[in-house]
């Protein structure tokens, strides 16, 4: 069940992209952006947590997860340090993904040059 | 009023005027399209052995030019004149390909329309008495064009329904004023067209309008119908272009359907190898031409045909600051008997 729930929403949010791509003048960065942007807000009004509850890594994954982890460390951060928090929490929770990011990122074009698709 | 010029947008070339070679380089994605068995070269990979897709590139165009000249039979000497261009920046795909040739040149730039920008700024050197064989010669590369218009390929981006994929592609003509044909002996040249599309994904729209208004004014301006044609072919419009072309031209009360097609739509297998709208870029006409069109006049399937390549006119910065997309195109009468 757990993993047909990640499945559904992780799969909706990404039809949503699709759909932008498809059916908007949107561009890939700007439709980057705003998932980002979306997640960010949604968490701050507290309903992108229910989501994550239900849908688990299918939520967190996708790029509103980003913008929910950064609304969720900024919240623990100004809990903790006061307004203050609200600069530092974002991306002191988001660290392990940018890093991970830039990181693996590099390895790969190590390795890897690009192509295109056959 | 100059005496080969005849209405508002078209002149007449007055001495037989031959496209006595041509050449065709393409990659391998075109070389699986239902048109390969018509083109000299089909690349293996995408790099070509170079380093850079833009040394691949210009590695096309030098390749190219080899090839018409060694076709021609004449040496590489009699060439007077070099007209290409391509779509990168400054057009260096072209000015470094052709560093060590020492043959004059001319870079232009017309976008995807600069085959017959290149065909008819050289027919006009030739028959202005200006030279005797000149090379006409274009290209573009999928991934040096999605690097310069769109997104480096290292980004992954998701392609939308309506994009095109840019050819990868070299194609070019030896025209000289000796010869036997097929005969270069009509150019309408067009204006800059712009019908306000910002979508940079959407080409064909940008420049259908263009295409349309250039066929029709050829129309009017020479007295010539769609029957005076066994094709009408326009370079790079795509499914989405087409369409709407064949529309505009109906609406104004010129039906050219029954004898109107795409390169951007022939080049590929549009059912099987995902191309979403179709093909566009300097190369998918300039091969189109060199290879499929020239060889099938050769043939005498076609003999009259009007070659009007398409560019869309914008640049990353335009479309960042939001202008519009501009289109333009530039018809030529090819003929395998002049009348």
């Amino acid at each position: 069940m757990q993993y047909l729930n990640a499945f559904i929403i992780g799969g909706f949010i990404c039809a949503v992209g699709q759909l932008l791509i498809d059916k908007t003048k949107m561009t890939s960065a700007r439709i980057l952006v705003l998932f980002v942007t979306a997640g960010t807000i949604l968490t701050a009004l507290g309903l992108y947590q229910k989501i994550v509850d239900v849908g688990g890594a299918g939520a967190t994954i996708p790029l509103t997860g980003f913008g929910y982890t950064l609304a969720k460390g900024a919240f623990k951060d100004v809990e903790q340090f006061g307004l203050y928090g609200a600069f530092t929490g974002g991306v002191k929770a988001a660290a392990i993904g940018i890093t991970a990011a830039v990181f693996f990122g590099y390895l790969i074009s190590l390795a890897a040059s690009p192509k295109a698709k056959r | 009023m100059a005496s080969k010029r005849k209405g508002k947008q078209t002149v007449y070339i007055q001495n037989p005027l031959s496209i006595i070679s041509t050449a065709a380089i393409v990659g391998p994605k075109e070389g699986k399209g239902p048109l390969a068995s018509y083109f000299d070269v089909v690349m293996d990979d995408d790099k070509w052995g170079e380093k850079s897709w833009e040394k691949a590139e210009s590695k096309m165009l030098k390749e190219t030019l080899n090839k018409i000249v060694n076709k021609s039979g004449k040496p590489m000497d009699s060439v007077n004149y070099l007209v290409s261009g391509d779509l990168l920046n400054q057009c260096t795909a072209s000015s470094f390909a052709f560093r060590d040739t020492g043959i004059p040149f001319f870079g232009v730039y017309g976008a995807c329309s600069t085959m017959a920008e290149s065909l008819s700024l050289g027919a006009m050197l030739i028959d202005g008495g200006f030279a005797d064989d000149v090379v006409c010669i274009t290209s573009s590369h999928f991934c040096s064009a999605e690097k310069q218009f769109r997104y480096p390929l290292e980004l992954g981006s998701q392609r939308t329904p309506t994009s095109q994929w840019t050819v990868t592609g070299a194609g070019g003509a030896m025209i000289s004023n000796t010869g036997i044909g097929p005969y270069i002996s009509c150019i309408t040249t067009g204006k800059v067209v712009d019908m306000g599309v910002k979508d940079t994904n959407n080409m064909g729209a940008a420049m259908a309008p263009a295409a349309a208004d250039t066929i029709i004014t050829h129309f009017k301006d020479t007295g010539l119908t769609k029957d005076d044609y066994d094709l009408i072919v326009t370079g790079d419009l795509g499914s989405v272009g087409k369409d709407l072309c064949n529309h505009l031209t109906k609406i104004q009360g010129f039906d050219i359907e029954d004898k109107y097609n795409d390169c951007g739509v022939m080049i590929f297998d549009m059912q099987k190898q995902d191309a979403h709208s179709g093909a566009s870029g300097c190369g998918c006409s300039a091969v189109t031409l060199a290879g499929y069109l020239y060889h099938e006049m050769k043939k005498g399937k076609y003999n009259n045909i009007l070659f009007v390549a398409t560019g869309a006119l914008m640049s990353t910065t335009s479309a960042q600051q939001g202008e519009s997309v501009s289109g333009i195109a530039h018809a030529i009468r090819i003929q395998n008997k002049l009348s």
